[in-house]
């Protein structure tokens, strides 16, 4: 039984790649648009579900690491024509430090659930603020991407199918590394430090070691995302790279596909940004919040009903539909 | 940066009027907090809620801006008690995540539905208490400001009042000391959760009231005001009442100052900074007080 189930889903998982790999040939630019957002969010938000989902470290500031990436590939790009596919490493290695920095200071003084969330989004703020001030990197107004033609290698494209297979490839690298990293004892341990710290300290789990690791390849991850953002967006100002909004969107996917699930982030995307787009298609003109209104709902929704997401509520129906299993335990995920 | 004597004092009165208006921001934030266990992440948007009553009466319905509190008040109560009976009461033993993300989600909810209603326009209302100044030596007073400092404390020292000595303000700090304890000498904690819910919010029509002869409403305000909020009560020690007046005053007065001596918005990065620095070392609150 457990074998048929796992040739299905590795077959299901072949025929998702194989759709996605030809999706260019056939969709249009609109749909290739929703594809790539679908693919970022699902990227940006599998890496937060690292740290908040593995590790039930809830960063309510990650939009700090998306706007590191984004402005350190772009400054050296419009400043020093330094190409994007390098600034986006040393956009990595700055997010890299700040996520250990932050990581550091926030689990060394044993900050945790709303307090940790509290420092996360003040830290983002802050940055906000720094940055609407430093006019060298644009203040207020930002910085545009200049557009050089068709370069893939300065990673700028005419269609947006350049953007897409780039976004994919990224999404699936995350996406397997979640997968491969949950079953390592890096990821054991992470899951460990969440369900309880002090039963993991006592197994001799180096608790504070494992969070900042955690910190540290989420804020990675999130930066290099950022650069593409930076890229495929052509524009970049400090309120929406180092803002609320995006720190929100990055977070809301995990919480509506599954936290701490490998799949949970990119469902949750799948599911929700296409209705999102649409919706802003419709209303845009008129409408101009719509998208967020919406995600704000479902938050409410999500938290209201469906405390697990997707995966939980889907894990759940199939255990209960499946009579050979013991009934599931009800357990909350502690925060 | 051209520094000076009075340029100073100025701040310092500035930032200790306008502290005064922090405080009571935070007071029905460390309430609710304190009883409930509870961050409630709208709390900034409430507060845009109040002030954009509180313009419309003034700017388009010509109200004295002070008497807008009869509205204000008694309206925030309402959206306070329908938002924690609807969707807060039915995840108060969830674990303190998801109550974090469904009330964020609810900021958004606000947030953007003022977006839709009143556009990003910064709206603000010129009323006859906007230029009232007063001179004291070089130093410039508000009578806008003043009056809300005013009103702030009073306010504050009514809710301490209420808080003291009434039946009602007894149930709600019995119940959060020990909710258990208070349900078994006879409270009726579900009740009083919502009281404290409702009264929490109503605090804000107040402070809008008293802001909006002074101060601009936009869809975004909630945020700026929230996060003072959260830096004042954390700061002050969650549910010190005491704590959160000081807290304000402070923040106030590093919001001021900083803005004197730093430029542009600066001083945002300095009353956030601080908080990252309390946090960090003080989570339990500047003045004692046990960790949480």
């Amino acid at each position: 039984m457990k074998k048929v189930w796992k040739q299905n889903g590795f077959l299901a998982i072949a025929a998702v790649l194989l759709l996605a790999a030809i999706l260019p040939l056939f969709a249009g630019e609109y749909a290739l648009h929703i594809a790539v957002l679908v693919l970022l969010y699902a990227y940006l938000s599998t890496a937060w579900n690292i740290l908040g989902g593995y590790g039930g470290q809830h960063s309510l500031g990650h939009s700090l690491f998306l706007g590191i990436g984004a402005y350190t590939s772009t400054f050296l790009f419009t400043k020093a024509g330094l190409t994007p596919w390098l600034g986006m490493w040393i956009g990595a290695v700055l997010a890299g430090l700040v996520g250990w920095f932050v990581g550091y200071l926030c689990f060394r003084y044993g900050l945790k659930g709303p307090y940790f969330a509290l420092v996360t989004i003040a830290i983002a703020e802050a940055m906000v603020s720094l940055t609407n001030n430093l006019n060298a990197i644009g203040g207020a107004m930002g910085l545009e991407v200049k557009w050089e033609g068709n370069e893939p290698l300065l990673m700028q494209f005419e269609s947006k199918a350049g953007y897409y297979y780039i976004i994919l490839g990224m999404t699936i690298m995350a996406i397997w590394l979640v997968h491969w990293l949950s079953r390592q004892r890096f990821g054991y341990q992470l899951v460990a430090v969440r369900e309880n710290e002090d039963a993991a300290e006592a197994l001799g789990v180096d608790t504070l070691r494992t969070k900042i690791q955690a910190s540290v390849l989420s804020a990675i991850l999130t930066a290099l995302g950022g650069t593409f953002f930076a890229q495929y967006f052509t524009y970049i100002n400090p309120r929406n790279v180092f803002g609320e909004g995006p720190s929100i969107q990055i977070l809301l996917f995990s919480i509506v596909g599954g936290l701490g699930t490998v799949w949970g982030p990119a469902v949750g995307a799948l599911v929700l940004v296409p209705i999102a787009e649409l919706a802003r298609g419709w209303l845009g003109g008129s409408f101009a919040g719509a998208h967020l209104l919406l995600y704000g709902a479902v938050m409410v929704l999500v938290m209201l009903f469906m405390p697990k997401g997707i995966i939980g509520l889907y894990e759940s129906l199939r255990q209960r539909l499946n009579r050979n299993r013991p009934a599931p335990e009800e357990e909350r995920r502690s925060a | 940066m051209i520094f000076s004597y009075e340029l100073l004092a100025q701040a310092l009165v500035t930032g200790l009027l306008i502290g005064g208006v922090f405080a009571l921001i935070s007071v029905g934030l460390s309430m609710i907090w304190g009883v409930m266990k509870i961050i409630n992440f709208a709390h900034g948007e409430f507060l845009m809620i109040a002030m954009y009553i509180a313009y419309f009466l003034t700017a388009k319905g010509g109200w004295d801006p002070y008497l807008t509190i009869l509205v204000t008040a008694p309206t925030l109560f309402l959206v306070g008690a329908l938002i924690f009976q609807s969707t807060i009461r039915p995840i108060l033993k969830d674990p303190s995540m998801n109550q974090i993300m469904l009330t964020l989600g609810l900021s958004l909810i606000l947030q953007n539905l003022a977006l839709v209603f009143f556009k990003a326009d910064v709206l603000t209302s010129s009323t006859a208490y906007t230029r009232m100044n007063l001179m004291l030596g070089p130093v410039v007073v508000r009578g806008s400001q003043l009056i809300a400092f005013a009103g702030s404390a009073l306010t504050a020292v009514f809710l301490y009042w209420f808080l003291q000595k009434t039946e009602a303000g007894r149930a709600i700090r019995a119940t959060a000391q020990n909710r258990d304890a208070a349900a078994l000498v006879g409270v009726d904690v579900r009740s009083t959760y919502l009281l404290a819910f409702g009264i929490g919010s109503a605090t804000l029509g107040i402070a809008a009231s008293l802001m909006i002869p002074f101060y601009y409403t936009s869809p975004t305000v909630g945020l700026f005001f929230g996060l003072i909020a959260y830096v004042v009560v954390v700061m002050g020690g969650l549910g010190n009442f005491i704590g959160a007046l000081a807290a304000g005053l402070i923040i106030g007065l590093t919001e001021s100052v900083g803005a004197a001596m730093l430029p542009g918005s600066l001083s945002r990065v300095l009353t956030y900074g601080l908080f990252v620095v309390v946090l960090l070392f003080r989570p339990q609150g500047i003045f004692g007080g046990k960790r949480q």
